[in-house]
């Protein structure tokens, strides 16, 4: 598998963990230290790093998981990911630079499906062995609103 | 039926002079929605408008809104802080566009009217005419008019701004406790960590309760309960200011028996539920007082919050009679160092838009309001703690929403 199929390959496989409601499996994508952040574009463009959601270990990624399945209350909803190109910026030894495009449909438990974000996702993944993880996904939402709350990861 | 809520002589009727019942109907009526904008909002109430550091230097503007109200705050040459309504006197056009920068003036891009700094008419595009024709009759004279004013006050590096010259100086309208919860929080100089906004589908006045609810905590959010994070809280307790209006609950938390009892936990059975990674959780007692939550809020549309190490503004801003837009503006102080900062991002996953302490709030004002679809007869219930609104050394209250109650019926006049 080239570097190329591989990213591919993780970057959809994170779509379908989360789309597919496989959501214990998805912390297993990353790395352990790693970062992901959910922030919007202003405060990101503005150099601002306080996010909506932050996690810098897979144990963090793992208390999201489980708080999500067994703490808060919200209405039961799906995600559709649609992502767009996936380009890789560059390759630097074990790290590859990756930038791609994504659109987030929200399907409600009464099947009222609306656009819920749009974004970028910035990404270092490492690429040092076979299975590929992301050291860094950076989630750049387009919006600085949320509709209603942010449950379930982007 | 016009905007000014003037049309309707009196609002949503209530069962009783109390203000434990209140009617359902205020969540749903577009008169009663119209009244608040005109009584609360433009009335006699301070409001937030920025933080002092956004208008570091002469120029430097926040446009922002009060309730749906477009207004502009800026520091003039002078280095005073002015703020006026965002729209232009001539044709009514929003005046600011950008929602901060630096400017010299502000002009108009319809009819390039422009104003200094003050709110001060200086110019009018083609005032003479072209070759003597057309033009301004001589008797419009620019130094008449000015931009609608409001009056501004500042406290702890935050800016508020009202529109009425009722409001009482702004210590005065906070009270004495709630000045005091305010300048604790504020003790040093922010800056800001990140925004963000939550679109809530609710009537604002459903989520302003709720964060005077200090009875719904423990049980809507169940995240702490859920990971067996021992609270150890010792008493708190509930400061409400004369009006009703505005108010703070506190809890203290024992910082050293909480670090105990996560050494401990390691020790413990592994079939029992605990975070994988503590830090979202781990805090410093950064005051010094062993406060570990301080909710305090301003009628009718601001909270300040600080829960653990995370401090926040939140600011209500209704957007019609069953949506709300909630603006988180997170914030740290001039003396973190790295590792402060690192921590107050971490704990930022308690609160805002995917707060595992707070997301609840996102959608149960919208449950309400979908429950009072066509089905807004009758009153609720606030009972807990009596009938009145006084401050209390206990939290299982909804003391501080009957405040907001007695400070709501005295302005609305109804």
């Amino acid at each position: 598998m080239s570097i190329a199929e591989g990213i591919r390959e993780l970057i959809g496989e994170y779509a379908e963990r989360i789309d597919e409601d496989r959501l214990e499996e998805w912390p297993d994508l990353f790395g352990d230290p790693c970062r992901y952040l959910v922030i919007s574009r202003s405060n990101h463009e503005a150099g601002m790093r306080q996010g909506v959601m932050y996690a810098a270990t897979r144990g963090m990624l793992l208390d999201r998981v489980f708080s999500i399945r067994r703490a808060n209350l919200f209405e039961p909803h799906r995600y559709r990911h649609v992502i767009g190109p996936i380009r890789v910026k560059s390759t630097e030894g074990e790290t590859a630079v990756v930038h791609s495009h994504f659109i987030v449909a929200r399907i409600m438990h009464d099947g009222v499906t609306s656009l819920f974000a749009t974004g970028r996702y910035l990404d270092r993944i490492d690429i040092s062995s076979s299975t590929y993880r992301f050291r860094e996904r950076i989630v750049v939402l387009d919006s600085d609103k949320i509709d209603t709350l942010l449950a379930i990861p982007l | 039926m016009s905007q000014s809520g003037l049309t309707a002589e009196h609002g949503v009727p209530w069962p009783s002079n109390g203000i434990s019942e209140i009617p359902f109907r205020v969540y749903t009526d577009q008169d009663q929605y119209h009244r608040e904008q005109e009584r609360l909002f433009q009335g006699p109430t301070w409001h937030y408008l920025c933080l002092e550091v956004e208008l570091a230097k002469p120029g430097d503007f926040v446009s922002t809104t009060i309730g749906e109200t477009a207004v502009i705050v800026v520091r003039d040459a002078e280095g005073a802080i002015n703020a006026f309504v965002n729209r232009c006197i001539h044709r009514g056009n929003l005046l600011c566009l950008e929602r901060q920068g630096n400017v010299k003036e502000f002009s108009c891009i319809y009819h390039g009217w422009v104003y200094n700094l003050t709110g001060q008419l200086t110019g009018v595009a083609f005032e003479h005419g072209v070759h003597r024709q057309g033009g301004m009759p001589p008797e419009f004279r620019k130094d008449e008019h000015t931009l609608r004013p409001l009056r501004t006050a500042s406290m702890g590096g935050l800016i508020f701004g009202t529109f009425s010259d009722a409001t009482p100086d702004l210590e005065t309208w906070l009270g004495v406790d709630v000045t005091r919860g305010l300048k604790r929080v504020m003790n040093r100089t922010p800056h800001v960590l990140g925004r963000n906004t939550q679109i809530l589908p609710n009537n604002w006045k459903l989520y302003f309760e709720n964060v005077k609810d200090t009875y719904h905590a423990s049980i809507l959010h169940l995240f702490l309960t859920t990971f067996r994070i021992n609270r150890l809280t010792m008493p708190g307790g509930i400061y409400i200011n004369q009006d009703g209006g505005n108010h703070y609950s506190y809890a203290k938390l024992d910082y050293e028996a909480e670090d105990a009892e996560y050494k401990d936990a390691g020790l413990r059975s592994e079939s029992e539920f605990r975070l994988q990674d503590n830090s979202v959780i781990e805090s410093v007692d950064e005051y010094g007082d062993g406060v570990s939550v301080q909710i305090l809020t301003i009628f009718p549309g601001m909270v300040l919050q600080q829960v653990r190490n995370t401090i926040a503004v939140r600011v209500i801003r209704p957007r019609g009679v069953d949506k709300t837009e909630l603006e988180w503006i997170h914030l740290g102080f001039d003396t973190d160092d790295e590792e402060m900062t690192e921590r107050r991002l971490r704990q930022g996953n308690l609160i805002g838009p995917a707060g595992y302490i707070a997301m609840e709030d996102g959608c149960i004002g919208g449950f309400v309001q979908r429950a009072l679809q066509y089905n807004d007869s009758g009153a609720g219930i606030v009972m807990m703690g009596g009938h009145e609104a006084e401050s209390q050394t206990f939290r299982a209250s909804e003391a501080a929403i009957r405040g907001f109650w007695k400070h709501y019926r005295a302005l609305m006049g109804d």
